[in-house]
């Protein structure tokens, strides 16, 4: 008898892939980058996928297929996992501890640099204009 | 206005991008960055040094009314929280 197609390996496999490349889209919205739940789910989902798909193939190999895809799809799948948390969950929250930076009170330092058309802006210029300013540093790189 | 260690003109073209129009100011060799102790020894590509990410509210005076350095690079101040410490430094400043 022709053993039947496994789907759940496959489908968490794919899920687990997706919960890696995802999160190049859900990036880019604040409420799915503070905190990566739609990525995490994507892996969960996989995650249980790929249990019962196990289960279908060690349980019932005379009916199902996958016992020797099954694994290589659950250890990839387990890398994605680990790729994203070791990324997402531990390298963005390296940060230095920064513990000389200003702190609410203190007097801002005064500086000048270029802006992006190359004009020399003093932060002095800018705040005597305007009521204060957001000051803002980016990683860059763009 | 923001600040990131990017050439005036990679900025530009960022700010054209991005549409945003307020002062992108250009700080290649991080001095402003070191100065701010915000400097992120070799986290850029390559190994370059960087900014982390932080924002400052600063009032007209001079003074830091409110300060954000995040602990995760993926977790920016958003909008309504800096509109907020504003209302609240102009709240303060009103009494």
């Amino acid at each position: 008898m022709k053993r039947r197609w496994n789907w759940p390996l496959w489908t968490g496999f794919l899920l687990a892939l997706a919960g890696l490349f995802s999160y190049a889209v859900f990036a880019q919205f604040p409420i799915t980058r503070d905190f990566p739940w739609a990525n995490l789910l994507l892996f969960a989902s996989g995650g249980i996928l790929l249990v019962l798909g196990l289960g279908r193939a060690f349980g019932r190999p005379q009916v199902y297929r996958g016992k020797m895809f099954g694994p290589i799809l659950a250890v990839l799948s387990l890398l994605a996992f680990t790729l994203f948390d070791y990324g997402v969950l531990y390298e963005l929250r390296q940060m230095p501890a920064s513990a000389g930076a200003p702190r609410v009170g203190e007097k801002v330092t005064e500086f000048t640099l270029p802006d992006q058309n190359g004009k020399a802006v003093a932060l002095t210029d800018l705040l005597s204009s305007s009521d204060g300013a957001v000051l803002i540093f980016y990683r860059g790189h763009w | 206005m923001a600040i990131s260690v990017d050439p005036p003109e990679v900025s530009k073209r960022h700010c054209q991008k991005m549409g945003f129009t307020y002062p992108f100011l250009s700080d290649p060799k991080a001095e402003v960055v070191r100065r701010f102790d915000l400097l992120h020894p070799g986290a850029g590509p390559g190994g370059a040094d960087i900014s982390r990410p932080a924002e400052f509210l600063i009032d007209a005076t001079g003074i830091i009314r409110w300060v954000n350095l995040t602990e995760n690079a993926a977790v920016r101040a958003r909008p309504e929280q800096v509109l907020k410490a504003f209302d609240q430094g102009s709240a303060q400043a009103d009494r």
